[in-house]
């Protein structure tokens, strides 16, 4: 059987913490703090050569292991610090583990940010061999590229302008297009797709696509777009703490993140696909808040809760909007709708980025889990709508005299008895 | 099918294969140098012209200040042409030293962002400094056609040696304080002070032969070695002294060893803390 392509065994690495506070010092202070304490450097030096010192550190990796087959495309999730960009370093030997060790057998290409050491000073023409070269490529393999290159960036009219005067779009087109065009065995590549006009990013994942159907490249994707992820990788990591969390299908993987991620109550949105409106203005993210103002993901029946969303404007012509919340019961059936235009609040869409909280009153809701839909429209015209984009529970509280809750039902309703 | 096997571990110190990396990856050293000298002559209004005016300048104010107000003596020859010598090798050296101490910080982002052997950027400094160098010695032809020098088949036959020498000079000291520079973000202000100091303890507005019995000491620094013997065998003013040149080749490689070592050392630090 053919040996795996990437082979990561026991892979660690450990930063002290001093490194992660910036990293660099003053000599002048390095120099001063010898020259004042003499004889406790000294024996810091001492202990530290003795290894007795135990400096704060701070494992970003720690025993992950895994293999990856040639042809496969591999995605990499997992949350904020939880050492995807550490991995991505290590395999592309921008710095070295602290233990455990890393075999690729094939020619390794990364592409960690799109147009690395691109000069703005430089024409196209010159920064695509510049970039190329940086990348790895050889001088006669750009050469050989080079029309196509440049036909897939679509800049023949400027390639002898320096690249200092591109449109951001045009220079991201240039720089994707030159590593688009590399022909390692192994691309390891970091959310570079993130950048670029949307009607790229689809051109870029189908170039990709291409790459790996045809080609048999292999490839290692680290993101945070779920969609580009589901729609490349067949296989995909869990890295949760710098370990391994699970390896899997891809979508198994997914729906176990995005379970564990629900449950750390924000929902980061921006990367869902399966959306509609036009897109002149997206939901980024929704968080759920207790009464007291702060993330959960449960909440006490009869306890104040806010659904607090937080959309980005993509076109200023957008002025007046009507946001309205569905929550739905785990059986899909929608309970409660609400709006800003119900309750005659008009929200005018301001700055590029804002957050509109729904704050409700005595969560007159009936322990379980429940979803939230939203739409968002502007006379009519549907902007933005993402289903069942948060979930929240309820748990059982004293919304009732008794501290009772009911049997069945979803609602809570407030109500009196009386007598006669 | 490819066979290339790329095994990473922590981090070993300098390896011979690492040379061998070095080579494969020569066109990107290529590509840097490239870089930095069409930048240079892009930004720079006056261009390949600085690379005249600067050491030009310098040479007639010194001959001015140093030669004819302070009758510093000369080995017999023009000093105009006596400084211009040491002068175009130390402006080598000096820029060199400068260009490569700063060369990590300067590609910084580059550092992060992929990797490749980090060598390549001190080293492809020195090499954009040859052109200086080339562009610069043309001053030194009109000179010597001025004062009527002609320069003896040894005299020319040497010259590769001493620009090799400077080069390994340059490039040890350089890769010292480049790695140091990363670590330690103050020291890049002290460094132009401490290349004046450097200027003034290498003869080159004065004759190696005013040190008397210190010339032994100074003949540690290995510019000194280059700057006596480019003047020997271009004007002719001692005889070419071996034992000088060996001197300066052992303590350049010296540097250069240190430089190389302290180096691959920190290197793997480079893009935690750059």
């Amino acid at each position: 059987m053919e040996k795996p392509i990437i082979e990561v065994k026991n892979l660690g690495k450990k930063y002290d913490i001093a490194h992660m506070r910036g990293g660099y010092v003053a000599l002048r202070d390095v120099l001063a703090g010898i020259a004042r304490k003499p004889f406790a450097f000294l024996a810091r030096r001492l202990r530290s050569a003795a290894g007795m010192e135990k400096k704060e550190a701070f494992w970003a990796l720690k025993n992950v292991n895994f293999t990856v087959k040639r042809g496969e495309v591999i995605g990499v999730i997992g949350a904020n610090g939880a050492g995807k960009s550490t991995l991505l370093k290590i395999l592309s030997q921008i710095t070295p583990p602290t233990e455990g060790e890393v075999i690729l057998r094939g020619r390794v290409g990364s592409l960690l940010e799109v147009g690395t050491g691109f000069h703005p000073e430089l024409s196209g023409r010159e920064n695509i061999f510049l970039n190329g070269a940086i990348l790895g490529m050889k001088r006669a393999e750009i050469a050989r590229k080079f029309d196509e290159i440049v036909a897939f960036a679509g800049v023949e009219k400027f390639l002898d302008t320096p690249v200092k005067f591109y449109s951001s779009g045009m220079y991201v087109r240039l720089a994707f297009s030159v590593a688009a065009h590399m022909e390692p065995d192994i691309l390891i590549i970091d959310e570079v797709l993130a950048v670029g006009d949307s009607e790229f990013q689809k051109k870029c994942l189908g170039k990709m696509d291409e790459i790996t159907k045809n080609e048999g490249r292999t490839i290692f994707f680290v993101s945070h777009n779920m969609g580009a992820i589901q729609t490349l990788c067949q296989k995909c990591i869990l890295l949760e703490h710098g370990t391994v969390a699970m390896i899997g299908e891809t979508q198994e993987v997914i729906n176990a993140y995005v379970r564990k991620a629900q449950s750390a109550a924000g929902f980061d949105i921006s990367g869902r696909t399966d959306r509609r409106g036009d897109g002149s203005l997206r939901v980024s993210d929704i968080r759920i808040l207790d009464e007291k103002g702060s993330e959960a993901n449960s909440i006490s029946a009869g306890k104040d809760f806010t659904i607090a969303l937080r959309y980005e404007l993509k076109d200023p012509k957008v002025s007046d909007i009507t946001i309205a919340l569905g929550i739905d019961n785990n059986l899909s059936n929608r309970i409660a709708f609400l709006s800003n235009s119900l309750v005659g609040k008009n929200i005018s869409t301001g700055s590029e980025s804002r957050e509109v909280r729904f704050r409700i009153h005595d969560a007159p809701l009936n322990a379980g889990d429940y979803y939230v839909t939203v739409f968002i429209d502007e006379a009519g015209k549907v902007l933005d709508w993402v289903q069942k984009a948060a979930t929240f529970s309820i748990l059982p509280g004293h919304f009732y005299a008794s501290g009772n809750m009911p049997q069945q039902g979803d609602m809570l309703l407030s109500y009196g008895v009386e007598t006669k | 099918m490819s066979t290339a096997v790329t095994v990473i571990r922590p981090k070993r110190l300098f390896h011979l294969s690492d040379l061998k990396e070095l080579w494969n990856y020569r066109e990107l050293l290529y590509f840097f140098s490239w870089r930095d000298l069409k930048v240079r002559y892009k930004q720079t209004a006056i261009g390949v012209l600085w690379s005249i005016l600067q050491p030009l300048v310098t040479m007639l104010v010194f001959s001015f200040f140093f030669g004819r107000l302070a009758n510093i003596p000369s080995d017999g020859v023009p000093y105009p042409i006596f400084v211009y010598t040491g002068l175009l090798f130390w402006q080598f050296f000096s820029d060199a030293l400068g260009e490569t101490s700063n060369s990590l910080l300067a590609n910084k982002s580059i550092i992060t962002k992929i990797y490749f052997p980090r060598l390549i950027l001190p080293i492809s400094s020195v090499i954009t400094k040859f052109v200086d160098f080339a562009i610069s010695s043309l001053i030194l032809v009109g000179l010597m056609i001025y004062y009527g020098y002609a320069p003896h088949l040894s005299g020319l036959l040497i010259l590769p040696v001493l620009l090799a020498l400077t080069f390994i000079a340059a490039i040890g000291l350089g890769l010292l304080l480049s790695a140091v520079n990363v670590k330690y973000r103050d020291v890049r202000y002290a460094l132009p002070f401490f290349i004046q100091i450097l200027l003034f303890v290498t003869p080159v507005i004065y004759p190696a032969s005013i040190a008397g019995k210190y010339s032994k000491i100074l003949a540690l620094n290995p510019m000194m070695g280059v700057i006596q013997s480019a003047r020997a065998a271009l004007l002719g003013t001692t005889p070419i002294n071996w034992m000088l040149i060996l001197t300066s080749f052992i303590a350049g490689m010296v540097l250069l060893v240190i430089g190389l070592m302290y180096f691959k050392k920190t290197e793997r630090y480079f893009a935690d803390v750059i």
